[in-house]
């Protein structure tokens, strides 16, 4: 099915089993196969009886470059672990920094990450189910939500300074302040997104052939999803109401009032349903902060955590030292062990860092939602056909950055 | 907080917990590796502990024991995480598989099996998982070098 070669080699044909059915690749260049996953399937017909899922293609090292570097440098490597919501990677790893070294940023530090958390999710769900829906052939869908994407990333970039790759995060604290239109800017993206998020809804949460395509499709069961550590939207859908937000609340996120939204039925149209009730939340839990948000400073005060003002370096011989010692040596977290997860678009994501004293992490482990998720795929596509596996697929929303770091 | 569930634990496991702590909130309980699996089904059908959230490794060259095996358990009836560890010897680096009990612990123990060479014994399908088969070594011990390099594979078919 991915070969596009005119012509075949002599010898070519689809390996047979003796009781008649078939092995199939299904990627890694597959166009729903999101450049990097190759499922081995042995059909049956059009039934997929077996399924190997094999991942690996882009493994990059992610946890044995942080072990060589200070723990402020691998804040732009969290970017690039899910590269759709990257702030909360930055999160999650400053949270975990910060648990280590017993620290807390200040109020309005932690009420801003809570915003780019958010802004975050929505575009880890907008992505998701846009680009779920271009591949069931719903291709407005698709423009409609990245162009509401497109608002949120420019709105992150304006604070931060880069729409994908924002590093926005230091242990302490962050790299500089919301701009000063924030707000306005920010309901003025939201605007859109309401927007473009109810004709997207219209267009698909009562269309025949997108509701045909998601509804019993990818089923999985609540015992099984939590067998195979689901978290997310995957494991809400079977009508487990897991989130970290609620369960073990981080920052600020006990200060707001959201719902969880559940499914019932484990299968792709829920978790549908629970990404779109989710962008609502979290565009509720944004409005409330930036009412709530404090004045004050964004950093910490002590300049053992973060690097200090450029006037206090240049003005201070204190200053100029803590400067010198957090560039070279970095922060220096206490001997010990944390493990900090956040509830990012795809589920829980955990950081798991061991400290010999040093300025370097002796280990830094990420947990990964979708591993779990691509994990589960084979139970998840069985007995199903070929043609759902493209919506499973897109509907578990494998990140590979995250998925092999 | 919460410690009455450690307890249960160590008098369940007298002989076999080596130590328990808790730093930064966190709650740990180390456990000789032979009764890891034992002491894991023990919190999943005693304790109430549904989630296997995580599980890993982390080289600790030149210790001797020299891994740690890290499991991170989440109970949703009691909102409240474990983490529990083994030590594992380079000598012997072999510990009972959790899949049985989890059916998620099998892809993080092939990343284990992968970046650390422990293996998994009861595992249904132990090999590489991220990296490709034909690599030498496992990248995240701490004595493989983090600019080594290896020779490009032959295509397969």
């Amino acid at each position: 099915m991915e070969n596009t070669k005119t012509e075949l080699p002599k010898n070519w044909s689809l390996e047979t089993l003796e009781d008649g059915r078939m092995v199939l690749n299904m990627g890694p260049s597959h166009p729903a196969m999101h450049g990097i996953v190759r499922v081995l399937l042995t059909v049956d017909g059009e039934r997929v009886t077996d399924a190997d899922v094999e991942i690996g293609y882009l493994h990059r090292g992610f946890e044995k470059t942080c072990e060589n570097v200070t723990y402020n440098q691998c804040v732009p490597y969290t970017d690039r672990l899910n590269y759709v919501s990257p702030f909360i990677n930055n999160v999650g790893f400053a949270l975990a920094v910060e648990k280590l070294m017993g620290v807390q940023a200040p109020a309005r530090a932690q009420y801003i990450r809570v915003i780019m958390s958010e802004i975050s999710r929505m575009t880890d769900h907008l992505t998701c189910i846009g680009a779920n829906a271009m591949e069931l052939s719903a291709f407005t869908v698709y423009f409609y939500l990245i162009n509401a994407r497109e608002a949120l990333y420019r709105l992150g970039d304006s604070a931060a300074g880069g729409r994908i790759t924002p590093a926005y995060t230091r242990v302490g604290g962050l790299t500089r302040d919301l701009p000063p239109d924030f707000k306005r800017d920010a309901a003025e993206a939201f605007k859109l997104v309401r927007k473009n998020l109810a004709d997207s809804g219209k267009l698909l949460t009562r269309n025949r052939i997108f509701y045909d395509r998601l509804h019993n499709t990818g089923h999985i069961s609540k015992e099984d999803a939590v067998s195979l550590s689901f978290t997310g939207p995957a494991l809400r859908s079977t009508g487990v109401p897991f989130d970290v937000r609620k369960a073990t609340p981080y920052l600020v996120y006990d200060r707001f009032d959201f719902d969880i939204p559940v499914g019932s039925n484990g299968d792709n149209y829920d978790r549908y349903l629970v990404r779109m009730e989710e962008l609502l939340q979290s565009m509720r839990i944004v409005e409330q902060a930036l009412a709530q948000l404090p004045d004050g400073p964004i950093n910490h005060p002590d300049f053992n955590v973060i690097l200090p003002p450029k006037e206090e370096v240049y003005g201070n011989i204190e200053a100029l030292m803590a400067h010198f010692k957090l560039t070279f040596e970095g922060v220096k977290p206490p001997k010990g062990e944390v493990y900090q997860a956040v509830e990012g678009g795809n589920g829980e994501v955990g950081f798991y860092i061991v400290s010999d004293g040093t300025g370097k992490p002796w280990r830094l482990r990420v947990r990964p939602p979708c591993f779990a998720l691509t994990g589960g795929l084979p139970r998840m596509i069985k007995g199903g056909y070929i043609a759902d596996i493209v919506a499973t697929f897109g509907q578990i929303n494998m990140i590979g950055g995250e998925l092999e770091r | 907080m919460t410690t009455y569930l450690l307890e249960a634990l160590k008098s369940k496991f007298p002989a076999a917990v080596l130590e328990t702590s808790a730093f930064r909130g966190d709650e740990t309980a180390v456990v000789k590796k032979e009764v890891l699996k034992e002491a894991a089904a023990f919190l999943k059908d005693e304790l109430g502990f549904d989630f296997l959230m995580d599980l890993t490794a982390a080289d600790y060259l030149p210790r001797e024991p020299r891994f740690e095996l890290v499991c991170h358990f989440y109970s949703t009836k009691h909102n409240y995480r474990l983490r529990l560890k083994c030590p594992v010897g380079a000598d012997d680096a072999r510990v009972d598989s959790l899949t049985p009990l989890w059916a998620g612990a099998n892809w993080f123990e092939r990343e284990v099996y992968d970046m650390f060479g422990i293996k998994f014994e009861g595992h249904p399908d132990l090999r590489r998982i991220l990296m490709y088969d034909g690599f030498e070594g496992h990248p995240l011990r701490k004595d493989y070098p983090l600019k080594k390099r290896q020779p490009r594979i032959t295509h397969r078919d």
